[in-house]
């Protein structure tokens, strides 16, 4: 069932907790929107903080190998085109997904890396929820870290985000719920023991505890789906990038947290 | 996510009569039993009640905070009200966030394997009114 609750927690190792709060990311109110991570233990909140204790970390580190690593039939790294992700992939993450001119729809972030992949490095596209794609899209995702969610002024979007607000709010699964049920009506509320956030997409990937790894928010998404006994849409289907266009118009303005810890 | 199967089975709901706020008779087979009841409502699979739920059951660590407490439920309402609650509260209250126990119509996107399935079997609701029923001390 609702097994959004989880039942094992990872325990924090105590070395890892005493390590100073280093980086930037620190609890976000703004008019009333919170961040998941101010709904979580202060033990989660210091893992979060600490970029040597952040598991998430990990992932970034990797994405930065493979950003610099040549790949497929042209032979070209991610740097080979975009040179230093520091300046080139400012504030990217902050702005997807987007409309992709050549596809006539949008894309989330993942799906753009996958398309360089294809397109521009001519090799095949990494799987869904795999650790190149997930480190890949933490390493670009953490060059946005502190900055304000921007989604894009481009009218081409309006439809799909209007098809992910109604994704939103439509009642889903045996158990009959909609998103807005709990992240909207309920946030806050405890379900058994896990506090129902208000569902704003910061910090993806994210590194689960419950998880005990880094996953990306369509695998969120899918475990808030099977929770309410839905069945939850195959990775890479439109209806994930509708709803994260949906969440990010909804958290614009809020701060990336890439990559954030969640329980 | 783990997802363990219930036990209701896939077979036709049998048919019930809303009088009023309540389900007078009883959906059919045996008596409600009430230590069974119980073990519905505190499993958190099966009943999940106590996910939103809280209750006398000082035994039940995390329970939710999304609902009005079980205590004193079998003194507020009649076993009949009882029933159509757990049938289908939403006949009650449109906008309830309570899921409907005994109900396949009206839903939409039913995960594989809970498809044509209640959440609970007629048998298991009348266990669960049962030991509600028992719930007299507000406390
Ligand atoms: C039954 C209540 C419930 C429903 C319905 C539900 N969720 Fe969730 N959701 C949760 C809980 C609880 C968590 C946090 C889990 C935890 O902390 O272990 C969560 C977490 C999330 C998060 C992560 C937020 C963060 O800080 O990273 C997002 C995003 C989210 N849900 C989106 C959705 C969307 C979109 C839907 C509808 C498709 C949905 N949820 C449906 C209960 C729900
Ligand atoms: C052969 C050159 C080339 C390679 C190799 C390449 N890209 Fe790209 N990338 C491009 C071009 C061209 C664009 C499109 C720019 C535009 O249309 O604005 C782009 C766009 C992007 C964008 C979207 C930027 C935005 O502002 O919306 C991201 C993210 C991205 N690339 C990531 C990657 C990653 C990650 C890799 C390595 C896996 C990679 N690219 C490899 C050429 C390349
Ligand atoms: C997803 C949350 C949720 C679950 C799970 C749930 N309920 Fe409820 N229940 C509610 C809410 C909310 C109410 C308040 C009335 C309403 O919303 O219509 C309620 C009301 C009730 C009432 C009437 C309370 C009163 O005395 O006023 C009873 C009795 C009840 N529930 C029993 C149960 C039982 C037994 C279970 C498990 C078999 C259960 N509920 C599972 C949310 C839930």
């Amino acid at each position: 069932m609702i097994r959004l609750v989880a039942a094992q927690r990872l325990l924090v190792p105590a070395a890892m907790m005493c390590l100073a709060a280093a980086s930037a990311v620190m609890a976000q109110t703004i008019d009333g929107r919170r961040s998941g991570f101010d709904f979580m233990s202060r033990d989660s909140q210091q893992l979060q903080r600490d970029d040597t204790a952040n598991p998430g970390m990990l992932a970034v580190l990797d994405g930065e190998g493979l950003w610099n690593a040549k790949a497929g039939r042209a032979n070209r790294s991610c740097a080979d085109c975009h040179q230093d992700a520091s300046t080139s992939m400012k504030g990217v993450a902050a702005r997807y997904p987007a409309f992709s001119a050549a596809l006539n729809r949008p894309i989330d972030l993942q799906g753009r890396i996958n398309a360089c992949r294809e397109t521009q490095q001519q090799a095949t596209p990494l799987p869904w929820e795999s650790k190149e794609l997930l480190a890949l899209s933490a390493y670009v995702g953490n060059q946005s870290r502190g900055m304000p969610i921007a989604p894009p002024d481009d009218a081409r979007l309006a439809p799909f985000r209007q098809r992910g607000e109604a994704l939103y709010t439509r009642r889903v699964g045996q158990l009959n719920f909609s998103c807005a049920n709990c992240h909207d009506d309920n946030a806050g509320g405890k379900l058994a023991s896990a506090v129902i956030p208000q569902a704003h997409p910061t910090g993806y990937p994210i590194y689960r505890l419950e998880w005990q790894g880094i996953g990306s928010l369509q695998r969120r998404l899918r475990g808030c789906f099977i929770g309410v006994r839905a069945e939850p849409y195959a990775y890479g289907a439109q209806e994930y990038v509708e709803l994260e266009l949906f969440l990010m118009s909804r958290a614009k303005g809020m701060t990336i947290e890439t990559p954030a810890v969640r329980p | 996510m783990l997802l363990a199967m219930t036990a209701a089975d896939a077979d036709e709901l049998r048919a019930f009569k809303v009088t009023g706020d309540a389900i007078v008779e009883p959906l059919g087979g045996a008596r409600g039993d009430v230590a069974r009841g119980r073990a519905i409502v505190v499993d958190r699979q099966k009943g999940l009640c106590l996910l939103c739920h809280t209750g006398p059951f000082p035994d039940q660590r995390f329970q939710g905070t999304l609902a009005p407490t079980l205590a004193g439920a079998g003194a507020r309402w009649t076993e009949g009200q009882l029933r159509l609650r757990l049938v289908d509260s939403a006949k009650l209250n449109p906008a309830t966030i309570m899921p409907s126990y005994y109900r396949t119509e009206g839903l939409t996107r039913v995960g594989a394997a809970w498809q044509n399935k209640p959440v609970l079997t007629a048998q298991e609701v009348e266990d669960v009114v049962a030991f509600l029923a028992t719930l007299k001390d507000p406390q």
